[in-house]
């Protein structure tokens, strides 16, 4: 066979193969290619008092919720209550799992919907929604009157920390956390009694715990091995019990020394003293976050950092008599900056008004009827967590997870630490600081002085590289 | 004649190539050009950067790390997937020994296990990531029940929790899968092969091993080659990706011990918001799979033979 000769085999072999790599290397990406956005917003209607934003009566909504472990009925039953003021409007609610891959092609096109449920596994990157002027700041919403009480505005009917949680670097609030989640390191009240101790509120305890707990071949912690994330939960509030609420500012700032303060030695030092004593359930780095909420619902270890969304995404391996508890981290030693009680709590379920949409007005009053207590209470009810909204539990029997969560807020007072690195820096947070560098040291692969070392060689880097946009408190 | 001959081709051609232009081509000179800018993937707007992706790609310790299990994926799950196959598929065809009155024939119950071997095939790849991920489970899965059962204990381990063994163990699934589909296509061929071939080496006394080199395989050359830069492709694109995306979330595995390139890409587009990034990604994807094809075209040249 001469090499001059077309063959049809080559011709068509090495077709193949070009076509064969381009389809799904590139043809993916493109698919969403951008497309010009023509500002077509409906007009605003007369603000009253009824009507405080100003909302066009007759002009249609489109909200897109996330199908989270929260559902969507309660965005539905909210969807009702903007029907019933706005008899004429012609709402739509959608809701899907994968945020980014429907709504970023609406983004590109420049036709976003009016609201969005910004959350899930595929939550679109804030930091760069903000940075491109996507989105809409919702300051006019929050100096509006709220649909309780005409005479309190909306900002002063949320909890502490909402409002500073949707701003980025300034004054204008880009982003509404409908949830309220908190964080801590969660346990059964029932197992405990069983081996007769107490939450254990020192460190010095809480190794005697785990090592009661070993006698009774029970190990003292477990965690979501494959997302080491979660670790973070109840690690992070340590940090800042022992060194006071600066050491996590620095962590966010990405600061050249924020991995070497001694509150985050002490703390990595205390949590990798668990795995050398044989604390932490076998298995645990090849767990995922189900796998191991069930090995601690079946009893196999006592703690697991994680957050107040547990309760209901545990509901079915969990037992009748297991009496869920979320506690704040236990601290060092009597020398810790902050006392016991030092807890992450903050926003979750983050709601955006796209700069795009048609009906941003609309968009917002939905999120005022939202953060009524009516809706709030609701919303409390149907999946058992916290709203933004300040209060709204009255009446309602919780649960005893969030009972507890509810109570652990109440005892922490103004002691309420939210590191913003987990909402600002994604891929650090995720998979570098979390995979990458305490994932391998709670496995025993690495020590808490290599962690720290390389937590802050990935701080130094993300600080150092343009492409990401940099916040500070 | 020799000069008209590409016009000639061309003119058959025109429909499928036109296609072929505006939804393959096209989209790879889009990404191309997406790679030279700081294109977010969730704004319009976006500004030409040269080459600052390309610069940012050499230092990114997390690409080079995908860009080497993509080459391991590519050097070995071919290897050991088309080994293997061969190896099945002459056993079913030719390595059973003067049966039924014929010289050439399968090993006993063969006919069934071809049926067994090509069982992953109807699978869906999303549900054999997930069969696998619990069969790995480190507390409750079938695999250290297993060690446990048979006395090995001490090499029980969580697989895919542990950087030394989850890449193989994500590569062990990838093989488990695709194995039957090239059974199947080495049975086929080899069914082709005269049998006279066969009963003319048995009668020279040659043993199993002989025939297969000497005769099937060389037989088979063509279809070895295909299969090559078939499973490549798969071991590069969709396939790895998915498997990797379910069994080792993480994501990419403990200490990126299992981040492939498309994952990569996916990640960065998907969840950074780096579109742009990604397509520069999906560039250097894309240069690695043409230069393996290339490379296994040209290695695999060779005489034909025709019967």
């Amino acid at each position: 066979m001469g090499s001059n000769h077309v063959n049809r085999r080559d011709l068509i072999k090495q077709a193949a193969a070009a076509g064969l790599i381009a389809v799904p290397a590139m043809g993916a990406l493109t698919s969403c290619a951008s497309g010009s956005g023509e500002d077509n917003k409906v007009d605003k209607g007369k603000k009253t008092k009824d009507n405080p934003l100003g909302v066009n009566k007759s002009a249609p909504l489109e909200v897109y919720i996330f199908d989270g472990g929260f559902g969507t009925k309660y965005a539905k039953d909210a969807q009702a209550v903007y029907e019933k003021n706005f008899p004429k409007a012609k709402t739509k609610l959608k809701s899907t799992q994968k945020i980014q891959s429907v709504l970023q092609p609406r983004f590109n096109g420049g036709t976003p919907p009016d609201l969005i449920d910004n959350s899930g596994a595929e939550q679109m990157d804030m930091g760069v929604l903000v940075g491109k002027k996507q989105l809409t700041d919702l300051t006019e919403l929050l100096d509006a009157p709220s649909i309780d009480d005409p005479n309190k505005k909306v900002r002063d009917t949320l909890r502490p920390g909402v409002v500073e949680m949707g701003q980025f670097d300034g004054k204008p609030v880009w982003i509404l956390y409908y949830a309220y989640t908190v964080y801590g390191v969660w346990y059964s009240q029932k197992a405990l009694d069983k081996l007769d101790v107490e939450y254990p509120e020192n460190w010095d305890d809480m190794l005697s715990v785990c090592a009661k707990a070993k006698k009774k071949g029970m190990a003292g912690w477990t965690y979501a091995g494959k997302f080491p994330y979660y670790l973070p939960f109840s690690l992070y509030p340590f940090m800042a019990k022992i060194g006071g609420p600066e050491v996590l500012n620095k962590i966010d700032n990405l600061e050249p020394d924020a991995w070497k303060q001694p509150a985050v030695k002490a703390a990595l030092e205390a949590y990798y003293e668990l795995y050398k004593k044989g604390y932490v359930l076998d298995g645990t780095p090849g767990l995922d976050h189900i796998e191991s909420q069930t090995a601690w619902n079946e009893g196999k270890a006592l703690f697991i950092p994680n957050g107040s969304w547990v309760e209901n995404e545990a509901k079915k391996t969990t037992p009748k008599d297991f009496e869920m508890r979320v506690a704040a981290p236990s601290g060092l030693d009597s020398g810790d900056k902050l006392p016991f009680g030092t807890l992450w709590a903050s926003g979750g379920e983050p709601f955006i008004v796209p700069a795009k949409a048609k009906n941003p007005t609309g968009g917002m009053e939905q999120l005022r009827i939202m953060l009524g207590e009516a809706s709030s209470k609701n919303f409390t009810k149907q999946v058992s967590s916290l709203t933004s909204f300040n209060g709204g539990t009255e009446g309602l029997s919780l649960p005893p997870g969030l009972k507890s969560a509810v109570d652990a807020l109440e005892k922490a007072g103004k002691n309420i630490v939210n590191p913003r690195i987990q909402d600002w820096y994604v891929a650090l947070q995720k998979e570098k600081i979390g995979v990458a560098c305490l994932g391998e040291m709670m496995a025993g692969r690495m020590t808490p002085a290599e962690a720290m070392k390389k937590a802050q060689k990935f701080t130094d880097e993300a600080r150092e590289d343009d492409s990401i946009t940099h916040y500070k408190h | 004649m020799e000069h008209g001959k590409y016009r000639f081709i061309v003119g058959f051609l025109i429909v499928p190539l036109t296609i072929y232009t505006v939804f393959v081509i096209w989209p790879f000179v889009q990404s191309i050009y997406y790679s030279f800018t700081d294109w977010t993937g969730l704004s319009p707007d976006f500004e030409m950067v040269g080459f600052d992706n390309y610069i940012k790609l050499f230092s990114d310790d997390v690409f080079w790390k995908s860009l080497q299990h993509s080459l391991l994926f590519l050097l070995l799950l071919p290897l050991v997937t088309i080994s293997l196959a061969l190896f099945f598929a002459f056993m079913i065809n030719v390595g059973g020994r003067r049966r039924k009155n014929s010289a050439v024939s399968g090993v006993r119950g063969s006919s069934f296990y071809k049926i067994v071997y090509f069982f992953p095939q109807v699978l869906s790849i999303a549900i054999v990531a997930l069969l696998f991920r619990f069969a790995y489970n480190p507390r409750s899965g079938s695999l250290n029940a297993a060690l446990d059962a048979v006395g090995l204990s001490a090499l029980k381990t969580a697989w895919l929790g542990n950087p030394e063994t989850a890449l193989w163990a994500v590569m062990a699934v990838m093989v488990w899968c695709t194995v039957g589909f090239f059974v199947v296509l080495f049975s086929a061929a080899m069914t082709s092969i005269p049998r006279d071939y066969y009963e003319a080496a048995l009668l020279d006394g040659a043993d199993r091993i002989t025939t297969f080199f000497r005769i099937t395989l060389p037989l088979l050359w063509d279809t070895v080659q295909s299969g090559w830069i078939y499973m490549g492709i798969l071991a590069l694109g969709a396939e790895a990706f998915a498997v990797v995306q379910i069994m080792t979330t993480g994501p990419g595995g403990p200490a990126y011990a299992t981040t492939v390139l498309p994952l990569y890409v996916y990640l960065k587009a998907f969840r950074d918001g780096q579109a742009a990034y990604a397509t520069t990604i999906g560039v250097a994807l894309l240069v690695v799979t043409l230069a393996f094809a290339a490379v296994v075209l040209k290695l695999g040249r060779r005489e034909r033979l025709e019967y």
